[in-house]
């Protein structure tokens, strides 16, 4: 069964038809073409997937396209600011807050809602803000010093 | 060559594209007429398939192909098995070996859930996993074979009834003589210790994409896997095919840690869909395929026993050890050997006797990760050292004082083979001032101060030591290609594939230096088979040792070419010419100086004249290492222990570490970072767990249980730095370190905190639950 799904991604108005059971994921990557957004577990665990909706952070696994429906969606394709780098993403970058880069673009949007929330964290404040994305390869304390000095930026 | 980068904390050049989200993984890879693959996995752990029925599900919406082995039987071969013993190794021990083949799809036989038994292939994945579920299978269920001591005993149900036994490697192996050591021994201590099953769990799962190419009779795959060249050389045999047909592409990898470096059945099933159906095909493997389908690791159990005279001196270390290999024995005698060549590890010991039965059962097939059979060994012996430190009253810092191989020691021979069949003989590094510089940092004298007093006041810390000494970078070579086009710039291709460790950084920084260019330069390219001819992949902490100095070597006969055609340019002698930051000069003639891109074009041939020199500003090296290089390190861990709870916080952990000569500070630190995460992951959390009918109980991220920011502590590193005289970069191998340490270090500081109530843990993970038990036990 298939539905139009009317939608605002990064700024942009897009009408697409697609099958319901499809996931706001799957819609961003195949009909949209916006790969930045990956898929780590498709049971909503590892926050890999993560994309702004309306400005909060949703997994993009767990909601389907058509869930999304006259929503403002923002993705990691829409962080930077043309050729400016976010100050988060240029954080990160100073702080080697990357390795392998498949979780960082649902940490990116789930710190840039988090610091809009929070914008002077503790460390165990950033911390908590992130347990519910995985990473892998950095043990996260890159990560923890990327997002604070992001945040220290700001003031 | 001038050190102008390397050693320098360059930042990432890979990060802008990962930041922007236009990395490229392989589920990024896409074809015009892109089919979809699923597939149908075991549900069972063992079980005859007497009977497949697919007419149901070919007929579903969208299906264009569904294949069993007897479909594709022509192209059905055994996939690859590695882990022969080396000639040196062979000849040193009597390995009693076994390995079975195994088909990408099941023949007749499921040996663990997960195992693959048809393939639907279709127009979306959505239906193609919709047919999955319509295929009918008649099962005979067998019986499961889920303990690994149990597996090894005469009488087990078998796995594969051709061996008539379980044990797939058995073997011992003796230095020394352990039993006068153990005769003439003041104190012997005996333990046996269990390190459980725990997983790689990269975060970008595996995935495949195909296409063949009827023009030409070529296919193009892309793979997230740590080693193209493997996966080639699988191919050639699947397709029969000569190498340069196949070309195998390693996109961007969304992490690795050995995972991705085994041998799988879609590496070849999704290639062969392609060529049969001559349309692109992909699969991107999802987190409950991952868990039961890609390999799992560790699970050894170890029943030790040391040696030692009341001062704490040990005298030897005996060992049996079972590790359980799940299915397939696809590994040889990699894991158990590696497990034995470290055991001793940074510790003077002369006499060791082991035997070592390593067990097929009926669970997913074992691979090396991340540290690779080490995080065992340690385990077993840090352990050990700590229960006879308790048993003689000493500080756990003191009695590896004592044993600790001092620096003047080295080079230290073991009198026996390393795992390449070459001598174990530790080349450089010193462990006590490891040792130091972690306690020191840690500041241990004054946390053995507070830990009493805060004892009276009910708060259970500890701290925890373990050290490991690493055979690194194992050999024999790693393959490096170095083209300058007309500009000057620089491409290096290497079988190393890059999964997030920054090599498109440190080995441009490595070429950069030794070329004379800028570092912006350098595009480096690895894991592309069609850009380098022979190659073997990134895996035991290998590439920057192989790879790098393949590179340094490469880059150092193009900069001879360039200094030739330089000087023929130039109207100078070769041993005048000076290259640096992209331009040669006559040394001392500043005015001379020209962009290499002048000599470059110069050297071209025109309708005008022959170029100045031939236009050859290439090289491909293929650096042989002698054997591996020995990277060490210490690491201190501070716990408290919530005793009403029996939940561990991580208060402190520290690492000193050596990996030789580094090539970039920042990232060195994040390697260990990464690997100390894995480590605690280990010790705390992460376990696959089956129940007794072979079924895996934690087949999500719910119930398998990684890390996250608020279990893991800020990670305290310092840099020890020994160059290896063993490669001319000085350089050690790095990836797995921080992995090896972290069960044994954390186990050793709850052991510590709860000291008081005489809890020794001899298992991981050190859960809550398993906590409380061990303190219910102990307590009046």
């Amino acid at each position: 069964m298939n539905r139009t799904v009317r939608l605002r991604v990064n700024g942009e108005r897009h009408e697409r038809l697609v099958e319901v059971r499809k996931t706001l994921a799957d819609f961003l990557r195949e009909d949209l073409a916006l790969t930045g957004t990956h898929v780590g577990c498709e049971h909503g665990v590892c926050g890999a997937c993560t994309v702004l909706l309306h400005g909060e952070p949703v997994r993009s696994c767990l909601l389907l396209a058509v869930q999304a429906e006259d929503t403002e969606i923002t993705t990691i394709e829409g962080l930077a600011d043309g050729e400016q780098l976010h100050p988060l993403q240029q954080a990160f970058w100073d702080h080697h807050g990357l390795q392998c880069g498949f979780c960082t673009p649902g940490i990116l949007l789930t710190a840039k809602a988090f610091l809009e929330e929070c914008p002077h964290p503790t460390d165990d404040e950033i911390r908590e803000a992130l347990s519910g994305n995985l990473c892998r390869c950095t043990g996260y304390h890159f990560i923890v010093e990327a997002i604070r000095a992001a945040a220290e930026g700001r003031r | 060559m001038g050190a102008r980068y390397f050693g320098a904390a360059v930042k990432r050049r890979e990060d802008p594209r990962f930041l922007r989200g236009e990395g490229r993984f392989v589920d990024d890879v896409t074809l015009p007429g892109l089919l979809h693959a699923a597939f149908l996995r075991s549900p069972h752990a063992h079980a005859r398939v007497a009977a497949i029925r697919t007419e149901a599900a070919a007929a579903m919406p969208g299906v264009v192909r569904i294949f069993t082995f007897s479909d594709l039987e022509r192209w059905m071969k055994p996939l690859p098995l590695f882990g022969a013993p080396p000639p040196g190794l062979a000849a040193a021990i009597r390995f009693d070996l076994r390995q079975a083949p195994q088909y990408p799809l099941c023949r007749d036989r499921a040996r663990h859930v997960g195992e693959i038994v048809a393939m639907v292939v279709a127009d979306s994945r959505y239906r193609a996993e919709d047919a999955v579920e319509r295929i009918e299978v008649d099962w005979e269920p067998l019986p499961p074979v889920v303990e690994v001591r149990a597996a090894s005993e005469a009488g087990a149900p078998l796995l594969h009834p051709e061996w008539a036994t379980n044990v797939a490697v058995a073997f011992t192996h003796a230095i020394g003589d352990t039993a006068a050591a153990f005769a003439r021994a003041e104190v012997t201590l005996e333990e046996t210790f269990t390190i459980q099953r725990y997983v790689g769990m990269p975060l970008e799962g595996r995935g495949v994409v195909a296409a063949w190419d009827r023009r030409d009779g070529s296919v193009t795959t892309w793979n997230s896997t740590q080693v193209s060249h493997f996966v080639q050389q699988g191919l050639a045999t699947v397709l029969e095919l000569p190498p340069h047909k196949i070309r195998v592409v390693a996109p961007d990898l969304g992490g690795g840690f050995g995972t991705k470096a085994s041998g799988y059945a879609e590496d070849a099933l999704i290639p062969i869909a392609a060529r049969v159906l001559g349309r692109p095909v992909k699969w991107i493997e999802d987190r409950r395929e991952h868990m039961v389908g890609a390999a799992h690791a560790r699970d050894q159990v170890h029943a030790i026993a040391l040696a030692a005279r009341r001062d704490g001196t040990i005298l030897a270390v005996r060992d049996r050890i079972w590790l359980d290999l799940g299915a397939y024995n696809v590994w040889g005698i990699v894991l158990p050997y590696n497990t034995v060549a470290h055991l001793i590890g940074p510790y003077r010991i002369r006499d060791l006797h082991v035997d070592v039965k390593a067990v097929v059962t009926s669970k997913t097939p074992n691979a090396p990760y991340r540290g690779a059979g080490r995080p065992e060994a340690v385990f077993a012996m840090d352990r050990a050292v700590d229960c006879l430190a308790r048993r003689l009253g000493m500080d756990p810092a003191d009695i590896r004082r004592r044993n600790y191989i001092r620096p003047d020691e080295l080079p230290y021979d073991f009198g026996m083979p390393y795992r390449d069949g070459n001598p174990l003989v530790y080349d450089s590094g010193d462990f006590p001032a490891a040792l130091e510089a972690a306690l020191s940092a840690v500041d241990y004298d004054e946390r053995r101060r507070e830990q009493g007093r805060l004892r009276a006041e009910g708060v259970h810390r500890g701290i925890g030591i373990s050290g490991y000494v690493e055979g690194t970078a194992i050999g024999p070579f790693e393959g490096a290609t170095i083209k300058l086009d007309l500009s000057g710039r620089v491409s290096v291709a290497t079988g190393a594939v890059n999964s997030g460790q920054g090599h498109e950084t440190t080995f441009a920084q490595i070429a950069a230096d030794a070329l004379g260019v800028p570092l912006d330069w350098v595009t480096v390219v690895g894991g592309d088979t069609a850009a380098v001819p022979f190659g073997v992949g990134t895996f035991a902490s290998r590439s920057a040792v192989t790879a790098g100095n393949s590179i340094a070597d490469a880059a150092s006969e193009v900069r001879s070419k360039l200094v030739r055609a330089a000087a023929a340019l130039l109207e100078a002698s070769p041993a005048d010419i000076e290259i640096a930051d992209g331009r040669a000069a006559v040394r001392g003639v500043p005015d001379s100086a020209v962009p290499l891109a002048r000599v470059i074009q110069a050297a071209i041939p025109t309708f005008a004249r022959p170029g100045v020199a031939a236009p050859d500003f290439e090289a491909t090296a293929y650096h042989h290492v002698p054997t591996v290089t020995y990277a060490s390190a210490v690491h201190v861990a501070h716990v408290e222990v919530d005793v009403g709870t029996g939940l561990v916080k991580l208060l402190r952990y520290v690492v000193a570490h050596d990996c030789g000569k580094v090539i970039n500070p920042t990232i060195v630190e994040g390697q260990v970072h990464g690997g100390v995460a894995q480590g605690v992951g280990g010790a705390l959390y992460e376990e696959m767990v089956y129940d007794e009918s072979g079924q895996l109980l934690t087949g999500t991220l719910m119930d398998y249980l990684v890390p996250t920011a608020m279990e893991l502590p800020p990670i305290e590193t310092v840099h020890l730095e020994f160059p290896s005289p063993r490669n001319p970069l000085g350089v050690k191998g790095l990836g797995e370190g921080g992995a090896i340490s972290p069960p044994a270090a954390i186990a050793n500081a709850i052991d510590d905190a709860l000291a008081p109530f005489g809890v020794c843990v001899t298992a991981t993970p050190a859960s809550p639950a398993r906590l409380l038990a061990l303190l219910d036990a102990r307590q009046p």
